[in-house]
């Protein structure tokens, strides 16, 4: 054990090694113990709880808040929350999607500016990010008023009635999601694109390679690092997003994120909240799951 | 087997980036079937005119004719010119047998004729069963021959070798010369190499053009460029060289070593001859004419030959004998006029 070493360039034992390492790494360690795995704990605990005549926790244990989250009401089977739950990973893969086809001309277009004035762009995307969410989501409710333009114009094109603003609707929801998220995809996917090797889509171009097969075999394997941490860092906040849903959708467009804050708010059912957050969570995880393979694959093919 | 109007010609191609000229108005026909070797200094527009080749950059000016078919305008994907990239620019994604299927799959050949020619294709280059392997897993000469066999599978007209050398070690690089050079022979094809190693470009060429600064200062076969060079460049580029200025007057070349007989009169004045260092006869005893006296200053052992050094005039002379001599011996140095090149400046 006290083996001598050298370890980066440091004459050590191995026994101090360990030592420090322990040391360094503690800290950290307890802080995700305290905030992070317990109150994790906590919730799945609590799921498995009941909900008292006043909104108070019940500390009885059952499976009653899954089977409700299944659909298994007292009125018999309903697909309501199923359909919320759907319906989010839905709108977190569409919202997704749709920022990751306008990240890449963006990108390539950033990329393609001389290096004097790339981070003037750079800056422009990120700007966003030094403004308040919520104020920027309020900021839509402007942009889509009925007096406005853009509502005007959907009134003459039919798509909505005269005098109506264009929220609350799934097009104001998918409005504000990309524009909160699209930041999140194209950062990351720019640094890839940047170091972009050029003359793999010469040497596909000189191998009469199509567009789409270009994109396939000489963009995409050398951006996808960049384009998977986009991708997740968008699609799990996306998935339990509740502020522009809940702005930008209303009633009328209700997602996971917005149904377990009305169990934590208003309803005052902790345990069903719980339990729909357990929901969500292992649908994250499960989507994850899914993509990684989908990505490992690509990467053979 | 050249026919009138095939080959690769480029007609006056010119291309300026800001204000230099990167190539500057050049014209050369490229015959069918021919090595040809664009050799020159990093920055003489050699990889910029072979991109223009390719269609991956557009000239300012020019037109480009392959096989009497006017391909100026067309993109790369429509150019049947193949190209081995100097990093070889394998798909690091696609295994050996993908990479080189590549360009067979763009153009959606039936499977069956792609396993058949990919295979030959791997036999021809000795690739053996490296079909499963990737490019990381593969050495540097072996990634070599699979760009090639990317390149070469697609039957191009005109096959153009960018630096693909420069990545390989000396010795697999002087094996690989002789095997390119072998490989275009057997298949005929028109090969364009473009390259700054003068060794490779003698090796491998039918015909070189050696370039600087954007033009082409001369053209011709690898032994007329190295025998008959036209200018200092060309004969300090290509090989060594003993440049001795001088004055011709009276039918006699007048140097600060002594007077020597040319074999044709030069058209100037005052200006610069060439000998290489192997041509220059080192005896013991007077010869007839265009002899000097001289001293060895320096000797260079180069395993298979050796460098002496005289003076005056520091004049080199290559040699695998004379083994004898040592510094400070004297010799008669032979300068043969059939051997002193008149340079054109």
């Amino acid at each position: 054990m006290n083996k001598l070493m050298i370890w980066y360039g440091e004459l050590l034992t191995q026994k101090n090694l360990i030592k420090r390492g322990a040391l360094f790494l503690t800290p950290g360690m307890l802080w995700l113990m305290i905030f992070l795995i317990l109150p994790g704990l906590i919730l799945v605990l609590v799921s498995f709880a009941g909900r008292g005549s006043y909104g108070e926790l019940v500390w009885e244990f059952s499976l009653e808040n899954y089977s409700r989250l299944m659909g298994f009401g007292v009125f018999g089977w309903t697909p309501d929350y199923i359909v919320i739950l759907l319906r989010s990973a839905w709108v977190a893969i569409v919202t997704t999607g749709i920022s990751v086809l306008l990240s890449y001309p963006l990108c390539f277009f950033i990329a393609g500016k001389p290096k004097r004035t790339r981070f003037l762009w750079l800056t422009l995307v990120i700007i966003p990010f030094w403004t308040n969410m919520v104020i920027r989501t309020y900021s839509w409710f402007l942009i889509l008023a009925p007096e406005l333009p853009l509502a005007k114009l959907a009134a003459w094109l039919k798509i909505i009635s005269p005098g109506m603003a264009l929220y609350p609707s799934a097009f104001a929801v998918y409005l504000g999601m990309v524009s909160m998220f699209l930041p999140f995809v194209a950062l990351p996917l720019f640094s890839s694109v940047e170091r972009l090797d050029w003359t793999l889509v010469e040497a596909a171009q000189d191998l009469y390679a199509s567009n789409f097969r270009i994109f396939m075999h000489a963009i995409l394997p050398q951006t996808l690092p960049g384009l998977s941490v986009g991708v997740i860092l968008t699609f799990v906040p996306a998935m339990g997003m509740f502020v522009v849903p809940d702005l930008l959708g209303g009633a009328k467009y209700m997602l996971v994120g917005n149904l377990i804050q009305q169990q934590f708010g208003a309803s005052r059912d902790w345990a069903f909240g719980a339990a729909i957050s357990m929901g969500l969570m292992i649908l994250t995880l499960f989507s994850l799951y899914l993509y990684r393979k989908k990505i490992n694959n690509t990467e053979l093919i | 087997m050249t026919t009138q109007g095939m080959g690769l010609h480029l007609q006056g191609i010119h291309k300026t980036y800001g204000k230099t000229a990167a190539v500057n108005n050049i014209s050369i026909e490229i015959r069918s079937g021919e090595f040809f070797t664009l050799l020159g200094p990093s920055g003489c527009g050699k990889t910029t005119l072979l991109r223009m080749i390719a269609g991956m950059e557009l000239q300012d000016s020019g037109r480009i004719i392959l096989d009497g078919r006017d391909i100026t305008r067309l993109p790369a994907i429509k150019r049947q010119i193949n190209t081995v990239f100097q990093s070889y620019a394998l798909f690091p994604h696609l295994n050996i047998f993908e990479n080189i299927a590549f360009g067979l799959r763009s153009r959606k050949l039936p499977e069956n004729e792609i396993n058949q020619r990919v295979a030959q294709s791997m036999d021809m280059l000795e690739l053996g069963n490296m079909k499963n392997r990737f490019p990381h897993q593969l050495s540097g000469g072996q990634n070599q021959r699979v760009a090639l066999a990317r390149a070469l599978i697609n039957e191009p007209k005109v096959l153009l070798l960018d630096e693909p050398m420069s990545a390989l070690d000396a010795k697999l690089r002087a094996q690989v010369q002789v095997e390119l050079r072998r490989l275009q022979q057997k298949l005929h094809q028109t090969f364009i190499l473009v390259t700054h190693d003068q060794d490779e470009a003698l090796v491998v060429s039918d015909r070189v053009a050696v370039m600087r600064e954007g033009q082409i200062i001369q053209f011709g076969t690898p032994e007329q460029v190295y025998d008959a060079p036209k200018n200092k460049f060309v004969a300090e580029f290509l090989g060594a060289a003993n440049l001795i200025p001088g004055r011709f007057e009276n039918g006699l070349f007048h140097t600060d070593i002594g007077s020597f007989v040319l074999s044709k009169p030069p058209a100037w004045n005052q200006g610069l001859v060439a000998i290489r260092p192997e041509w220059i006869t080192v005896s013991e005893t007077q010869p007839a004419q265009n002899g000097i006296r001289a001293k060895v200053s320096e000797i260079i052992y180069r395993g298979t030959s050796r460098d002496l050094w005289f003076e005056p005039g520091r004049i080199r002379v290559r040699s695998s004998t004379y083994k004898h001599f040592s510094i400070g011996d004297e010799a008669w140095l032979e300068f043969a006029p059939s051997e002193l090149v008149v340079l054109d400046e």
